[in-house]
């Protein structure tokens, strides 16, 4: 009976395991938030300070409505 | 933080493939790897549509799911990369792909399937940020120099737009509002879940 037991418990507790969820974003340090820029000017768009997470934000934004509404250019549609 | 989406407007996609092309150019993509491709329904039908497709960085992403060496992961700003020094190849992410994403290089370290390649939403990978690793592997990090991926940039019609989900969503909404027609977003129920029932309303339509 004893050693059922112990069977049925290990079967449980491994069945539990497979219902564990790992989160899906790496770690800080491995994974490289884009607001941290990539560490040369050269490229880097205009519009927001690197390092900035809220000013990148914005800028993503505003990049997108600039760049891709164009009702924003036309006065009237 | 933003969350990264795509959406393409099926009403507007001419088929010119200049998202294709950009992609291909900004990253350096190589022969028989397209990350991003047009495809036509109903071709040669009236009323036929194309849809610009690539990977969509689903909200719960089926190829994160089913890889056997957990190679992929999802960034901050809601991006689904994956580490090439982890890929092994098997190619289990195309067959859970629910949009042809994942594409292999028929010459690689095994045998005649490379490892995986596919769009990164101009996003690079685990590497460090715009360093030259990660440009040869993974190509341009367009979102780490503060600008939008190159396909979605580049749309000569704006079909394809790219970029945090609320504001491409609320560009969209304005033109199914301004034309009365094309509410068909095609793939966003299948990459970032349907609406939940009792959820609060989407904000009311305005120009913005």
């Amino acid at each position: 009976m004893r050693p059922l037991l112990t069977l049925a418990g290990l079967a449980l507790v491994l069945g539990l395991v497979a219902c564990g969820d790992k989160p899906q974003i790496k770690a800080a340090g491995t994974g490289h938030a884009a607001y941290l820029g990539t560490g040369s000017a050269a490229y880097t768009a205009p519009g927001w300070k690197v390092g900035d997470a809220t000013s990148w934000d914005a800028n993503m934004r505003a990049r997108t409505q600039t760049g891709q509404n164009e009702y924003l250019r036309t006065a009237s549609h | 933080m933003a969350r990264m989406k795509f959406i393409c407007d099926a009403e507007r996609c001419i088929e010119c493939n200049g998202c294709v092309t950009a992609c291909k150019a900004e990253h350096k993509v190589p022969w028989g790897v397209n990350r991003r491709r047009v495809v036509t329904l109903n071709d040669g039908v009236p009323g036929e549509r194309s849809i610009s497709v690539a990977c969509m960085h689903c909200s719960d992403a089926p190829c994160m799911a089913v890889c056997p060496v957990d190679c992929f992961y999802r960034t901050a700003e809601g991006v689904v990369l994956h580490d090439k020094d982890t890929c092994i190849g098997c190619g289990y992410c195309s067959y859970a792909c629910p949009f042809g994403a994942p594409q292999f290089p028929s010459t690689g370290t095994f045998g005649m399937r490379g490892k995986m390649d596919k769009c990164t939403f101009c996003a690079g990978g685990p590497e460090a940020s715009g360093s030259a690793a990660e440009n040869d592997k993974y190509g341009r990090n367009r979102l780490a120099e503060g600008k939008l991926p190159a396909c979605a940039e580049m749309c000569s019609t704006k079909a394809l737009l790219g970029g945090d989900g609320d504001v491409v969503a609320d560009i969209f909404r304005n033109r199914v509002m301004t034309r009365n027609k094309g509410s068909e977003v095609w793939g966003w129920g299948t990459a970032y879940g349907k609406p939940i029932s009792g959820a609060p309303a989407a904000p009311k339509a305005g120009k913005s």
